[in-house]
């Protein structure tokens, strides 16, 4: 048993690994190099019988070329198995422009969206959000907002009354009557929105519904301006229509708000109505039993279906209000 | 309001260097939409002159009436025409379209040959000249008025600008040249000369007894004057300027006593009403009518007055329907010579009825319901007077007044308040400049006195709105108020758009639908109960849909099966709004006295008259639960998803319920789960009637849940149970039951025996093919220990338990292989 004897059985074996195809060859190649009637295996079990004083180098020579032959095959297992996985995975190729998606797409409301996206930006400026009931008071719909029981706005014509007529109950024709109910039930300041469905009279058509969305704003606090409004509707419109809106304030009539205002928006390069505002009418405030002498406000009003309708160039009302899912799964989630 | 510029500029001195647009821009800026500027007779070329027609010929060979008419155009030989307008005699003057011109919308005038003839030009109508719609005939003038041959555009005074201006309801004053004209100078800064000013200086002399004026309604009206002349000649013609100013106003000229009272009323804002005084029987009165009773309006036709109608009476008969419409009885006819007119301010209230209740809404009663100057009585009935005198040859007799006009309260102001208002810093000069310009008078004290066309000032505010626009509201600066505390969603907010969000996620499309509904509908789904009876809408838009929603699945079906109409076959989509139901009777109004907060007990009562509207999510399932594809097929949607997604929703509010079968409309009566929490049910889900998938037009099976989410209570706050990090122990039981048994029932008392080892239970096997009514169904029961391992003791006590009370209370027999 010599050392050249011994460095043969390595080179032999590293050999037969590197000339191993595949890893069947390769489990062949071990066993014939490393297997139990392998050389360095027999060596081995003949080293009982060595004497002693040979022992010890002998079993240091075959130990070093077991470990040889050992670490030529882990390369040679590794670099085989790196072949097949490779193979494998290029026969798992998949076309992955398939269609995949099965399950119905889904979506909110772009009214909804729209709704929420202004509750988050009020909040944020530590408006809260108010709701009330569509099936209102007509004192809490009118008189307490100062509009005239001879008011044309309260003629059947425009408002949808509840029988008996006698109980005045309309469906809410704006959803003022929330921010009277908040100024009856809170003190100020007072810093709300009142986002929801609102009713009138009027046929559907590309521009009309007779059901469509206010979010209306208050805010009754010490020392409150009309700059304050204005103010607000900048950044409210601002983050409407985008960063490079201006807004307009045009002189205008509500009963519930002196001095009053239509605020116009430029967006896509055209003057655009876009809802009411003003400073609460002092008659309002006295109604709801705050102190004209402390305390002053303003408030505004837009429609939610102009807004998303100049938004987007929605051309056609009956896209929002008829519940086509062509039209409200595009909208997503609002994200 | 029509307002032509060249009318404007008799009492606004406008430098020519200012435009059109300059001028709408100003309107604009102090509170008048706009609605259009027209540009008359931009869009017309000539030659364009006024002819004498000369012959007529009719030619009747055709369906209508057509005239080959000879006219003298102020040229050397007669030029003929055909015509389709008969409304023209010879000797009347017309205008006439040369070949060579063009009208409005590029229509080229040319000879050309029709019926046999060869027309050389067009008789015009004012339409086809852009000067207004009217189309009834051409136009036609008297031989005095003008020139044969005269350039029409200059004679007729074509070109002009005319605004179209929206005046709001509260300034009423603006219904008038003069009222647009004040605005127009403030606007822009410039001299304005009210035409009152003249008028006022206007002196008559009584020659006789006039018609005598009576108010017997103080509530009614305030002032009224009642002017009588006499002599006046109905031959006579409006002048040619005066007619063509109502013309430009997009009125008609009709007779020089009807002519006048509009034109004094277009120029001032005061409606007259001109009667024959020999249809008057002895004085004038405003009354209310007192008694039902019958009445001919000018336009002929018959109304039933009521009791409240305002009305002016002779001493025998009603004669006017006040403030809206003259009767036809007492009309302005060519036989007229003594003229009686009337100029009241009447209450604008009262008009305002008068006008609704008849469905009559005229030239005079829009301006008397936004308020009339009350001034305006005697000074614009004397500017009728002069015209009548100066134009019909009518000689002044006598007037008569009663009422008394009311100057206005005056306003205590000071600068802190209007700068307070406004955000603004202005000085005590700058703020008496504006409201001197609108018409008020200051005294030293800064107590404003506004003008008496101004009824609508009557508050500081209102005096500081006048200021901002007449200042203008682009000066008020652009400030954030004060930001207040921390603000957020409030908890059933948070839950109604997590709950939207997460259907969404789910493959739901949100539909919105309105929330009316038909009685048949209600009847036809089944609902009985608190969900057959609603609330009634007095005018309903349409009759299909007279009373409120009860429930959102009518809605979400009609939206179903639009979609379905429209070519969609699997989806699924929700709604998530308010129902109504009559839980409580509509009691009388309850309306507190204004200008103070009501009392507690006031507020009480009128919250609670308002019945309560909870909202609901509801949710309808169509078709198959995903769409079929290369992947392969895909099963149905069905019960079992819609109890699903109920439990989801209830289970993201963090809410534990139990289910119980249950047979409620429109569902199918054995496929459909009531969902409870504390006893009360809170949701329904389940398969639809397959009577009502029928009636629809719905796919076979299609499903739906709804969900009161007004009756869910507070999710309550969680307390997790220890994670367990100990080895589990699974296993398995198949019970054998009777098939009527619910699944729940038998979970529930697996569950209660064996006890808090018990971590989770699944049924994982229902099997009903064992005969006898037996079904068999099998649970994994894991059990784990959160100190230690459990012994195989420990873990066959349990689930022996667990059987044991399963058999007891299901009657359940464990299944042995």
């Amino acid at each position: 048993m010599n050392p050249a004897e011994i460095a043969s059985w390595v080179f032999e074996a590293e050999k037969a690994f590197l000339a191993a195809p595949d890893l069947d060859q390769l489990k062949q190649a071990r066993l014939a190099h490393l297997g139990d009637k392998s050389p360095v295996a027999l060596a081995s079990r003949n080293l009982g019988s060595l004497a002693p004083e040979e022992k010890a180098s002998a079993g240091k020579l075959i130990g070093d070329a077991k470990a040889s032959i050992s670490a030529a095959l882990d390369i040679a297992t590794a670099k085989l198995e790196a072949i097949r996985d490779e193979k494998v995975l290029r026969e798992e190729i998949v076309d992955i422009t398939l269609p995949v998606q099965r399950s119905h797409k889904g979506g909110l409301h772009p009214i909804t969206i729209i709704k929420n996206e202004i509750s988050d930006f009020f909040i944020e400026q530590g408006f809260s959000v108010e709701e009330g009931p569509e099936l209102e008071s007509g004192w809490l719909n009118f008189d307490a907002l100062n509009i005239p029981p001879d008011h044309p706005a309260r003629t059947m014509q425009d408002t949808f009354y509840l029988e008996p007529l006698s109980s005045g109950m309309v469906l809410r024709t704006q959803t003022s009557p929330v921010q009277i109910r908040t100024m009856l039930k809170e003190e100020p300041p007072i810093y709300v929105i009142s986002p929801g469905r609102t009713f009138r009279a009027d046929e559907l058509d590309a521009t009309h519904s007779p059901v469509f969305h206010q979010v209306e704003g208050l805010v009754i606090d010490r020392g409150i301006t009309m700059a304050h409004l204005k103010g607000t509707l900048d950044n409210f419109a601002q983050a409407m229509f985008g960063p490079k809106v201006t807004t307009r304030l045009r002189p205008s009539f509500f009963p519930f708000t002196e001095p009053s205002a239509e605020v116009d928006i430029f967006f896509n390069n055209r003057w655009i109505e876009w809802g009411g505002c003003g400073m609460v009418n002092p008659k309002v405030l006295a109604t709801c039993g705050i102190d004209t002498d402390e305390f002053s406000g303003f408030a505004f009003g837009m429609g939610l279906e102009r807004t998303l309708m100049v938004r987007h160039g929605i051309t056609d009302m009956h896209d929002i209000v008829e519940g086509d899912l062509r039209f409200t799964r595009q909208f997503g989630v609002g994200l | 309001m029509r307002a032509p510029l060249s009318w404007i500029k008799e009492f606004v001195e406008i430098p020519s260097k200012i435009s059109a647009e300059e001028i709408a821009e100003g309107l604009i800026r102090v509170g008048f939409e706009v609605e259009e500027i027209i540009h008359q007779g931009t869009d017309l070329k000539g030659p364009l002159v006024i002819g004498e027609v000369l012959s007529i010929e009719e030619i009747t060979e055709y369906k209508k009436p057509i005239r080959y008419v000879g006219l003298n155009c102020g040229e050397k030989s007669t030029r003929f025409v055909i015509c389709g307008a008969t409304n023209f005699n010879v000797g009347d003057l017309v205008v006439v379209a040369l070949p060579g011109a063009v009208l409005p919308g590029d229509f080229k005038i040319a000879a050309r040959e029709t019926y046999g003839k060869t027309s050389n030009g067009m008789i015009c109508s004012s339409r086809e000249l852009g000067l207004g719609e009217d189309h009834s005939g051409i136009m036609v003038f008297g031989k005095d008025t003008l020139q044969v041959g005269d350039d029409a555009v200059k004679v007729l005074e074509i070109n002009d600008v005319i605004f179209d201006v929206a005046v709001n309801p509260d300034r009423g004053y603006a219904l008038s040249i003069r009222g647009i004209a004040r605005e127009v100078a403030g606007a822009l800064d410039l001299v304005f000369t009210d035409p009152t000013r003249r008028i006022s200086a206007l002196t008559f002399s009584e020659t006789g007894k006039g018609v005598s004026a009576k108010i017997a309604d103080s509530s009614a009206a305030s002032v009224f004057y009642l002017r009588t002349l006499s002599g006046f000649n109905s031959e006579l013609s409006t002048p040619l300027w005066m007619r063509l100013r109502i013309e430009k106003m997009g009125m008609r000229s009709i007779s020089l006593a009807v002519d006048v009272t509009n034109y004094v009323m277009l120029e001032l804002g005061q409606p007259l009403h001109a009667f024959d005084r020999a249809k008057i029987s002895g004085g004038l009165k405003i009354a209310r009518a007192g008694k039902e009773s019958k009445f001919t309006t000018l336009d002929g036709q018959v109304r039933t007055l009521t009791s409240d109608d305002l009305m002016v009476f002779d001493d025998k008969s009603p004669l006017a329907l006040a403030g809206t419409m003259g009767g036809l009885d007492s009309e302005i006819s060519e036989s007229t010579t003594d003229i009686v007119v009337e100029a009241v301010r009447f209450d604008p209230i009262s008009v305002a009825r008068n006008s609704r209740r008849h469905k009559l809404s005229s030239e005079a009663s829009r301006r008397f319901e936004r308020g009339v100057d009350p001034a305006l009585a005697e000074l614009a009935s004397a500017r009728a007077v002069e015209l009548l005198m100066a134009h019909g040859g009518a000689s002044y007799v006598a007037t008569s007044v009663d009422g008394n006009l009311v100057k206005q309260n005056s306003i205590a102001l000071t600068p802190e308040y209007i700068n307070q208002v406004l955000g603004l810093n202005l000085k005590k000069e700058e703020i008496s400049k504006v409201l001197l310009s609108i018409g008020c008078e200051i005294d030293s004290k800064f107590q404003v006195t506004p003008p008496s066309w101004r009824s609508d000032l009557s508050a500081p505010c209102d005096l500081a709105e006048e200021i901002a626009r007449m200042i203008g509201y682009d000066k008020i600066p652009s400030i954030l108020p004060p930001r207040p505390r921390h603000a957020s969603l409030t908890s059933s907010q948070k839950r109604k758009r997590a709950i939207a969000i997460h259907l969404a996620n789910r493959g739901f499309a949100e539909v919105q639908t309105f929330p009316f509904t038909h009685p048949d509908t209600i009847k036809e789904m089944g609902y009985v109960g608190e969900r057959a009876s609603t609330y009634k809408i007095a005018n309903p838009m349409s009759e299909d849909a007279p009373v409120l929603r009860t429930h959102l699945l009518p809605g979400l079906i009609e939206v179903a099966a639009r979609n379905i109409s429209r070519g969609a076959k699997d989806f699924a989509i929700f709604e998530l709004g308010s129902i109504f139901r009559n839980s409580q009777p509509l009691i009388d109004a309850i309306s507190p006295q204004l200008s103070k907060k009501p009392s507690a007990s006031e507020l009480e009562k009128l919250f609670a008259s308002v019945p309560a509207q909870p909202i609901h999510v509801g949710a309808l399932l169509v078709g198959k639960i995903e769409s079929e594809d290369w992947q392969g097929k895909s099963r149905n949607f069905m019960w079992s998803d819609a109890i699903a997604y109920a439990q989801e929703i209830l289970e993201l509010c963090g809410l534990k319920w139990s289910l119980a079968r249950s047979d409620f409309a429109p569902w199918h009566p054995g496929r459909c789960a009531e969902l409870l929490i504390d006893g009360k049910p809170v949701a329904h889900a389940g398969e639809l009637h397959p009577r009502v998938v029928a009636r629809y037009g719905l796919p076979e099976r299609s499903s739906a849940f709804v969900l009161n989410l007004s009756a869910l209570p507070q999710s309550p706050r969680v307390i997790p149970t220890i994670v367990g990090t100990m080895p589990a122990a699974l296993q398995d039981v198949a019970l054998i039951v009777d098939a009527d048994i619910p699944a729940a029932e038998v979970e529930a008392a697996l569950r209660k025996g064996a006890g808090e080892l018990l971590e989770s239970i699944t049924l994982f096997d229902r099997y009903d093919k064992i005969a006898d009514g037996k079904i068999s169904l099998a649970f994994t029961l894991v059990f784990r220990a959160s100190d230690r391992t459990l012994t195989g003791a420990e873990i066959s006590a349990a689930r022996e338990a667990a059987v044991l009370c399963a058999e007891k209370a299901t009657g359940a027999v464990l299944r042995t292989a």
